[in-house]
């Protein structure tokens, strides 16, 4: 085999920047971004609390009353607060989101954002009140 | 993991349509109406009454399950994203999806059993 | 009104720095003056080193993406009269390797697209008759998607990019989009492949800022979330229906 002159190629030294871990703090939206994301951890806050709350249920009326007392305290009164409007905030912008996610066409023409976001929330207020409802009633 | 990446993505998002609609109410009657006394609690009784019904327990379950994989999924890209912690990525997805699925069984196991 | 306005551009010299430095430019203030007037009128009248890109001065030929003020944008399209009484900072878009001064490798971009095959893919050429008909609906379903002039400006945008440098990207998946549900198209399932990776659209986490800097209204965003949907119905139509070959 002719093996030739090897030339290499003039290549500049491009620069090239490293992301910072601190990235998500440069820009409001993107820690708003960072701070939807983590709205996740107050979801499965949720469900761990409903989870002792069905133990404490299955073992008893003593058990649940003692869980129920340990809702009223300070630290699960906060971290209930913190994990409402977290949820809150997921469901806010879950809700302004579908609509990029389902293109919904009718009649030939693309359903606008607004009616789907509407009927999220329309949605949510029927759900709300039925269960609401169906708790208070007992 | 990638053939299954599209079975995730559905999860995460019943999981966070579940959640945006049902967990609000939820968590503002349980965490903050009935401890603070501004709605009345249902008794004991009642909340067993209402359980024996099989439809509620399911409906349990799917409010306690699919959140869990909605968490599962979102938490582990804001650390693999957030963190930039690439090198453990293998290790993450196991630990967040391993979650989820415990706490679904332990749900599913609790719900079966209850009287 | 002001007479002049200050400029502080990024200068990337490698011959010289090892790592970026600013320079600042005072240049006439006019009102109807861009960026990119600025720009040239640095390089004509005071510093002919300065290199940066552009072509069409109107917002059509995607070349002349930077950051300014730390915000992607299109410099033929950003007015210096927005940033009265100035500093403006112009810097080379974010996460791109930078050759020089304000000039980015798009090679990265260039590879990707190509993988998506951003073209009308067919089983057979010509239709018997000579043209394809499309009504005016079938062009709605696309036509947004069709608008993206390839200016990088999401890709500078995109926090996952700048993370994983192997995300295949906002514009690329845009454009596979633009082909997918092009009436005319046939190749929906071959772009899957390339698409369906992990650093296809499952890297994407719906940041969202994509949409907001595309300069011409694309919606990156709502594309990948679309085929995300897609590909996921896909999914367990191949698992319910294994015999159908889509």
């Amino acid at each position: 085999m002719n093996v030739g002159p090897h030339y290499t190629l003039y290549h500049p030294r491009w620069y090239r920047r490293r992301v910072s871990v601190w990235w998500w703090l440069q820009k409001r939206s993107y820690t708003g971004f960072v701070l939807r994301e983590l709205t996740s951890v107050f979801v499965a806050f949720f469900a761990v609390v409903y989870l002792w709350q069905l133990r404490a249920l299955a073992q008893g009326p003593d058990a649940y009353a003692q869980f129920l007392a340990r809702l009223k305290t300070p630290l699960f009164l906060t971290l209930d607060t913190v994990a409402f409007l977290f949820v809150l905030f997921h469901a806010i912008t879950w809700f302004n989101l579908t609509p990029k996610a389902m293109v919904v066409r009718a009649r030939g023409k693309r359903v606008p954002d607004r009616v789907i976001i509407g009927s999220n929330y329309a949605a949510w207020l029927v759900v709300s009140v039925a269960v609401a409802v169906v708790l208070l009633r007992g | 993991m990638e053939r299954i990446t599209p079975l995730l993505w559905l999860l995460f998002s019943a999981g966070g349509t579940v959640a945006a609609l049902f967990l609000p109410v939820h968590l503002f009657l349980t965490g903050l109406a009935f401890p603070l006394g501004w709605l009345e609690a249902p008794s004991y009784e009642s909340v067993l009454h209402l359980m024996a019904r099989p439809p509620v327990r399911l409906y349990l379950f799917v409010i306690i399950a699919l959140p869990l994989f909605h968490w599962a999924h979102r938490f582990r890209y804001t650390l693999y994203d957030g963190l930039q912690l690439k090198h453990l990525t293998m290790l993450i997805a196991v630990l967040c999806y391993g979650a989820a699925v415990l706490g679904t069984i332990v749900t599913a196991y609790l719900l079966w059993t209850m009287p | 009104m002001a007479s002049t306005i200050a400029l502080t551009v990024a200068r990337y010299r490698p011959e010289r720095e090892a790592a970026p430095i600013f320079q600042t430019y005072d240049i006439p203030f006019r009102k109807d003056w861009v960026v990119l007037d600025g720009l040239n009128h640095i390089k004509d009248t005071q510093d002919g080193s300065l290199s940066f890109r552009w072509s069409c001065r109107m917002g059509v030929c995607g070349s002349c993406g930077m950051k300014v003020n730390g915000t992607p944008k299109l410099t033929c399209a950003t007015f210096l009269s927005d940033y009265l009484p100035g500093p403006v900072r112009v810097e080379p878009l974010d996460y791109f390797p930078v050759v020089r001064d304000l000039v980015v490798d798009l090679s990265d971009f260039m590879r990707k697209l190509r993988q998506v095959k951003p073209w009308i893919i067919r089983e057979e050429e010509s239709p018997a008759d000579g043209e394809y008909l499309q009504t005016p609906e079938q062009l709605d379903t696309y036509k947004q998607f069709s608008m993206c002039i390839n200016c990088m400006l999401c890709y500078s945008a995109c926090p996952i990019y700048g993370l994983e440098p192997s995300f295949i990207g906002p514009a690329v998946i845009a454009l596979a989009q633009r082909y997918n549900m092009d009436s005319r198209d046939q190749g929906a399932a071959e772009r899957h492949k390339i698409l369906s990776e992990h650093d296809g659209i499952w890297q994407c986490t719906f940041v969202g800022e994509c949409t907001k800097v595309c300069p011409k209204h694309v919606d990156p965003a709502g594309a990948i979330q679309q085929y995300k949907l897609t590909s996921a119905t896909r999914w367990v139509k191949s698992l319910l229906l294994p015999w159908s070959a889509r």
